[in-house]
């Protein structure tokens, strides 16, 4: 075999793991759920149209020239959309270094090394693309067919932005590797992910709220501040602007930079590529350092076993990076509420639905990983606890770290507006316990390293869950602003999760 | 919060284990109403071919599968209407060690004494030892994500011996043991019976089964087709001096043939 050849075997290798690893994941691993897979995903692709439609459709019509404010608005988005396919990249990077599954049966093959990781370098890159492609389709769509052709050329941007994206987080994970070793740069990677893709909407909340007072990321970036600082309008840094609006120079000298980034990228780090990972399959098996010495701790067994599930969560790098990623959402309202607190602003009521949801979240993500990824389910089974105490002492583990979490910012709350605070309160508790208990009936036995692809077991769970924490936050906030409409919603909820309780397969 | 259990050598007569008429079926019959009688002090192989029904047995023993039908005692009590009673005074290793990644050797047993309500005072000495007599001493610092298969192996049998269980469950304890690391595990097992506890294990080496049993147990198709010491086993079938494979071997096919 020919080493192109070779070469074009490995590409598709390689394309073939990814497809059936996304398909799976569509799928929950289940073959006979392919047609339901492919119809859910048209229906929902369909659907996604009408929110697409909602968000961008007044931009259809814009023609270039386009003023500063516009150009200022449409490339931040770009930038936004950019920090989040550079934040999946990384994810992507990371679980190729940590993932020894075949590392070592392509280490010992005679192929050139530095050959094969720059396919698997393409890969994540296409992979990463074709994510990003899938992601914009409605909203590309809905500008084609409000604006004309000439918007098709967006394809084409979001195809340089996933290359780029691509090579940079192949070179950040890559020096991490370097700077930080093995051992740490899971979880920095990770932590980094999470920043990069929130940063950018965080950073223009924080400045709108300092300067305006308002959560309205827009404010800032339709300002005439910012339009005065922003550079002319001939200028590169708007041409993924202009390339998203059909001019042919810009989206072809892009594509060409996306193409050379990676082409350098796959040129610098391909031989490194195989040092990294080799080095991350060492790290795995030398193990890593743990706790110091000391004593064993005693109290009861429920104690025990609290003890371990707090143990286990602090040391999840995937718990800590989205943890980080929820505490940096709630850095705006926080900050909204440090700037509200002398007047009884209405931008302060904000804040509510943004703790009551991330609670849910957070909630449920917890509940997951001590109910269903327990490791060791034999140990624990044939522990002597009767498995209501077992699952008691998971639950109160759960509903301590949220109540670590939100306590302080409700406290804070209490001092501007104690009747927002108890009803903020009194939802995040609602909240996390719906999270928890719709996680309770949808248990499934899993590891914990599966939680990445925990809502494959169950789309209801999953749907359930994210419309449970929607629907809480969003009838605190109406109880704040309209009491009965507030009523109202919470029943709907409540009776949404009332209904998820009939369809789960643990009720009885 | 308990001390250690101190326990006298039991006399032979008394049962650790008794099952009566144990069922279980899933898509096939797995157990079909097997007795079973296990004395206190007593290492006890159960030796079967692939799917006779071993592991199914020893989980429904351990509580960790609800019969269709039969009952279980453990040293007088009741597993199926009293499971915490009967769990405090036994412990279970299955043949794919379960432990946690993210603790340490020694994290994991204080975690399991924990469990069992032990008092740190005594876990943790017997943790030491437990982790040192299994060559684990210099990993106990360390987290077990990068652990062998084998090195898991040890873990999770420290976790079953750390609390001092009366009655030991072991579901193919050597699988995955290089040479030295089964010989201590052997060596430990044995101690462990000398000193009055009992051992049910279930292997596909047969001469372990041979050497360190004091009873055998053959299982086939969910039934226990013979079932005595090696020397009663070859009475039995008329085998003079032959091995335990052979004689395995002999009564699995005769069984199949039935």
């Amino acid at each position: 075999m020919s080493s192109a050849t070779a070469l074009s075997w490995f590409a598709r290798h390689e394309l073939r793991l990814a497809w059936r690893e996304w398909f799976a994941m569509m799928t929950g691993g289940r073959r006979k759920r392919t047609r339901a897979a492919v119809i859910g995903l048209l229906f929902f692709a369909a659907l996604l149209h009408v929110p697409a439609w909602a968000v961008i459709g007044r931009f259809a019509d814009l023609y270039l020239p386009l003023d500063k404010s516009a150009l200022i608005v449409i490339s931040a988005t770009i930038f936004l959309a950019w920090t989040l396919m550079v934040s999946q990249a990384i994810e992507s990077v990371t679980r190729v270094f940590y993932a020894r599954a075949d590392l070592d049966l392509i280490m010992s093959s005679p192929a050139t090394l530095a050959n094969l990781f720059s396919v698997r370098i393409a890969a994540i890159a296409l992979s990463v693309t074709v994510m990003a492609l899938l992601f914009s389709m409605p909203f590309i769509d809905v500008l084609v067919f409000g604006g004309g052709a000439r918007w098709l050329a967006a394809f084409g941007l979001v195809v340089a932005m996933g290359l780029s994206a691509a090579a940079v987080a192949i070179a950040v994970t890559i020096l991490l590797f370097r700077l930080i070793g093995p051992a740490r740069t899971r979880l920095i990677a990770q932590i980094l992910a999470a920043i990069i893709g929130a940063g950018f909407v965080i950073a223009l909340q924080v400045a709108a709220i300092m300067s305006y007072g308002t959560l309205s990321r827009f404010t800032i970036l339709t300002s005439g501040s910012v339009a005065d600082h922003a550079p002319d309008v001939d200028s590169f840094w708007w041409w993924p602007a202009r390339a998203a609006m059909g001019d042919g120079g810009p989206l072809l000298l892009l594509l060409a930079l996306g193409l050379v980034l990676l082409g350098s990228v796959m040129a610098i780090f391909s031989g490194r590529f195989a040092d990294t990972a080799i080095d991350a399959a060492a790290y795995g098996k030398s193990g890593r350092q743990g706790a110091k010495e000391r004593p064993f701790r005693g109290g009861s067994r429920q104690r025990a076993l609290r003890r371990k599930e707090f143990s286990l969560l602090w040391r999840d790098p995937w718990l800590v990076s989205q943890t980080l990623m929820q505490l940096l959402y709630l850095v705006p309202p926080a900050l909204l509420l440090w700037r509200s607190f002398a007047d009884s602003s209405a931008a302060l009521t904000l804040i509510t639905p943004v703790i009551v949801m991330a609670a849910g979240q957070l909630a449920g993500g917890l509940a997951w990983l001590t109910i269903s990824g327990e490791d060791a389910p034999d140990l624990v089974a044939t522990a002597p606890l009767t498995p209501s105490g077992v699952t008691r002492a998971k639950i109160e583990v759960v509903l301590i770290a949220i109540a670590v979490i939100f306590c302080p910012l409700v406290t804070a709350l209490a001092f501007a507006s104690p009747l927002q605070a108890a009803v903020s309160a009194g939802a995040v508790v609602i909240s996390a316990a719906s999270a928890t208990a719709i996680q309770l009936w949808f248990r499934v036995q899993a590891r914990r390293s599966q939680f990445r692809r925990r809502q494959t077991s169950s789309r209801l769970a999953t749907f359930a869950e994210a419309f449970s924490s929607i629907g809480w936050a969003a009838s605190a906030a109406l109880l704040l602003a309209l009491p009965l409409a507030g009523i109202i919603s919470g029943l709907i909820t409540a009776g949404l999760v009332a209904i998820t309780w009939k369809f789960s397969p643990r009720r009885e | 919060m308990q001390n250690r259990m101190v326990w006298p050598v039991m006399k032979p007569d008394r049962s650790a284990l008794e099952v009566l008429g144990l069922t279980k079926r899933f898509d096939r019959l797995a157990v079909d109403s097997l007795d079973l009688t296990i004395h206190a002090g007593e290492f006890y192989a159960l030796v079967g071919p692939n799917g006779a029904g071993k592991t199914t047995t020893l989980r429904m023993v351990a509580g960790l599968l609800r019969p269709d039908a039969g009952a279980v005692s453990i040293f007088g009590i009741d597993a199926l209407q009293n499971p915490v009673a009967a769990k405090q005074v036994m412990a279970w290793v299955s043949d794919e060690p379960m432990i946690y990644d993210k603790l340490t050797p020694l994290e994991y047993l204080e975690f399991v004494a924990g469990l069992w309500g032990i008092a740190p005072s005594v876990s943790e000495p017997v943790a030491q030892e437990l982790l040192s007599s299994l060559g684990l001493e210099p990993h106990r610092h360390e987290r077990c994500e990068g652990f062998s298969k084998g090195m898991r192996q040890k873990v999770a049998l420290a976790g079953a011996l750390v609390h001092d269980p009366r009655l030991i469950i072991l579901d193919e304890p050597l699988t995955g043991l290089d040479a030295v690391s089964a010989r201590h595990v052997k060596g430990l097992l044995s101690e462990r019976v000398k000193a009055g506890c009992t051992i049910i294990m279930t292997t596909h080496i047969l001469e372990v089964a041979e050497r360190m049993a004091d009873r055998i147990g053959v299982i086939a198709s969910g039934r226990l087709v013979a079932e005595g010491t090696l020397t009663e086993l070859r009475q039995q079938n008329g085998h003079g001096d032959t091995s335990l494979e052979d004689l395995f071997i002999a009564l699995v096919t005769l069984q199949e043939a039935a």
